[in-house]
């Protein structure tokens, strides 16, 4: 460590102003600050902040977070690649070859968004911003694990270019970064992104007889019984109970890669919560909408994908994963504490509408933050306005 | 229920901003406050509501062919169709003429904000553009009133929401030759991306 320091100092007057490298000052200043603590220190006199929480280290928490949710989706990778090519397999293989599947996508996404950042970095004269720590690992969690590269890096570039550093540098951003990459592949290569086809990673290998490979939504969405049994009988040709209300709880089943497990979702919610970086109001908010439209949807009943237990809605698809790590970015959701209700049940009704009535998209968490990320500056005014209101009734003259 | 499935889909799934892309000029013109695009997205929700009815009671009883067999029998064959355009804008100026002249004399502030925008609404695409469906999609005279008024709110629903966004653009940090409209057209496509949401639901 002692060396590593050494040689930062070393070179540090070659990128200071009127260094050789001076161009590069930004650059140099982030890989000192990731590695080690800045030595700036306040001094005697001046203001004192005890916690040392900065964006770096937000940001850090969110990726900590994210990581139960990375493991598991490595190991689901294998544990879908092995179900449906109908072999056993040790803990370790599926876990190995998960990592295979998983590990470029997240290498290319962060190396791709990095890039773009450096320049920006560069060229804008600003610091480095940590925040594409977590969106080049978002990204990776919200892609099928058969994503092409190629389809990565370009979706990751446009997202931190178009959706991020137009703006001026996260925190600056109107939508959630990772949000606008996926939705440029949604709409984008939507072959490559939705269907049956993509959600388990076969490796050129011929899967077992009955194997569809569908989601829990898609099997959900086109059900001509009710959608439990349908369900049951989806995965009953190649791996009987994969559809269980339990199991989808757990995760085991196919699906972007980090979404799958509303258990692994859960924990990073804790964490989150705890470390008080996400909101837990945005975060009950999505459940508690999202709960209550799909009961609704039970009362009218037109289809037996409206008829489907209101429970299931939380745990199929992403909504938990989008509702923890999507809707809580502090940046694009509302700033205010009851805007965050406002936009927490607000992300939850559109989703389940989208689920259920309209037939193009099988899921709708994405879509549903992207829009209340459109409207989240609307519901702070109108916040703020309210309480300038109330405090004015208040006030005696 | 046709008539809620009606609004509805003008409101959200056929929005007149994001899914025609209509009313562009004022849509990004007028969107630096809230409180603006608020005055001016109720006076495009008040001038919808009146001129596509206006406009349908005029299609059926004197521009359609054979509209005018009311008056006697010899006009049946008659067809003013090629009189659409310019009646439509001559119904729409006169319903805005009458705007300004409410709003100047009752929120003087407003109209001061709203400058030459407010008599633009009469060239505003999105009134044309809702009339000419109206005429194109053979609605009945309460479906037009239903269309025109949601179509406004549609309109007013986008203003607002881009309005809100642009006042907190302040905190950003736009590179300069992206400031101003440049931004906010950017920001325009990706709220449409957002409104992508809706397309394809079938009601």
């Amino acid at each position: 460590m002692k060396a590593l320091r050494d040689q930062l100092d070393k070179i540090k007057p070659l990128f200071s102003k009127g260094g050789k490298f001076e161009k590069f000052h930004y650059a140099y200043d982030a890989a000192d600050t990731f590695l080690f603590s800045p030595n700036t220190v306040t001094s005697a006199k001046g203001t004192q902040i005890k916690d040392a929480i900065d964006l770096k280290r937000m940001m850090v928490t969110v990726v900590v977070a994210m990581i139960p949710a990375l493991l598991y989706g490595m190991w689901n990778v294998g544990q879908q690649h092995f179900m449906a090519i109908g072999e056993t397999a040790s803990f370790m293989e599926k876990f190995g070859l998960g990592a295979i599947v998983v590990l470029p996508i997240v290498i290319v996404a962060y190396t791709a968004g990095g890039i773009v950042e450096a320049i920006f970095a560069i060229v804008r004269k600003h610091p480095i911003n940590e925040g594409f720590l977590v969106t080049g690992m978002l990204i990776p969690l919200v892609v099928p694990p058969t994503l092409p590269l190629w389809q990565v890096a370009l979706a990751t570039i446009f997202g931190v270019l178009i959706g991020k550093e137009v703006f001026g540098g996260t925190g600056m951003n109107i939508l959630n970064v990772a949000l606008v990459a996926r939705a440029f592949l949604y709409f984008g290569y939507p072959t490559d992104i939705s269907g049956d086809q993509v959600w388990v990673y076969l490796g050129g290998q011929n899967p077992v007889e009955g194997f569809s490979g569908a989601t829990a939504l898609a099997v959900a969405a086109s059900a001509q019984e009710p959608v439990t049994q349908a369900l049951t009988q989806a995965s009953q040709a190649w791996y009987a109970g994969m559809f269980d209300f339990t199991n989808m709880f757990m995760g085991a089943i196919p699906g972007s890669i980090g979404e799958t497990s509303t258990l692994m979702c859960l924990i990073g919610a804790l964490i989150l919560i705890f470390t008080g970086v996400g909101s837990w109001k945005t975060i009950v908010g999505v459940f508690v909408g999202s709960y209550l439209t799909a009961l609704l949807m039970n009362l009218i009943g037109a289809n037996e994908f409206m008829l489907m237990p209101a429970e299931y809605h939380l745990v199929i698809g992403g909504l938990a994963f989008g509702a923890v790590f999507m809707a809580t970015d502090p940046v694009s959701s509302a700033h205010t504490e009851t805007g965050k209700w406002i936009y927490g049940i607000l992300i939850g009704v559109v989703t389940v509408i989208i689920r259920v009535l309209n037939p193009a998209y099988p899921e709708g968490i994405m879509l549903a933050i992207l829009l209340m990320n459109v409207f989240a500056p609307l519901i702070d005014y109108n916040v703020v306005q309210a309480n300038k209101k109330r405090r004015l009734k208040r006030a005696t003259v | 229920m046709d008539l809620i499935n009606l609004g509805i889909k003008s409101i959200f799934i056929e929005n007149m901003v994001f899914a025609y892309f209509l009313g562009m000029c004022s849509f990004l013109a007028v969107s630096k406050k809230v409180p603006t695009a608020t005055g001016l997205g109720l006076a495009v929700i008040f001038v919808l509501t009146i001129t596509v009815p206006a406009n349908w009671v005029l299609q059926q009883f004197v521009l359609k062919e054979g509209a005018l067999s009311w008056l006697s029998e010899s006009f049946a064959n008659v067809d003013l169709s090629f009189l659409t355009f310019i009646m439509f804008i001559a119904v729409i100026a006169a319903m805005v003429q009458l705007v300004e002249m409410v709003v100047e004399k009752f929120s003087p502030a407003l109209y001061g904000s709203l400058g030459i925008f407010l008599p633009l609404i009469a060239v505003n695409c999105a009134i044309l553009g809702s009339s000419l469906f109206m005429e194109q999609r053979d609605y009945n005279f309460s479906e037009s009133v239903v269309f025109g008024f949601s179509s406004g709110i549609g309109w007013f629903l986008a203003i607002v929401a881009l309005a809100a966004i642009r006042e907190r653009l302040k905190y950003s940090n736009v590179p300069a030759g992206m400031k101003g409209l440049g931004i906010t057209m950017l920001i325009t496509g990706l709220m449409g991306l957002a409104f992508l949401s809706f397309s394809g639901i079938k009601i």
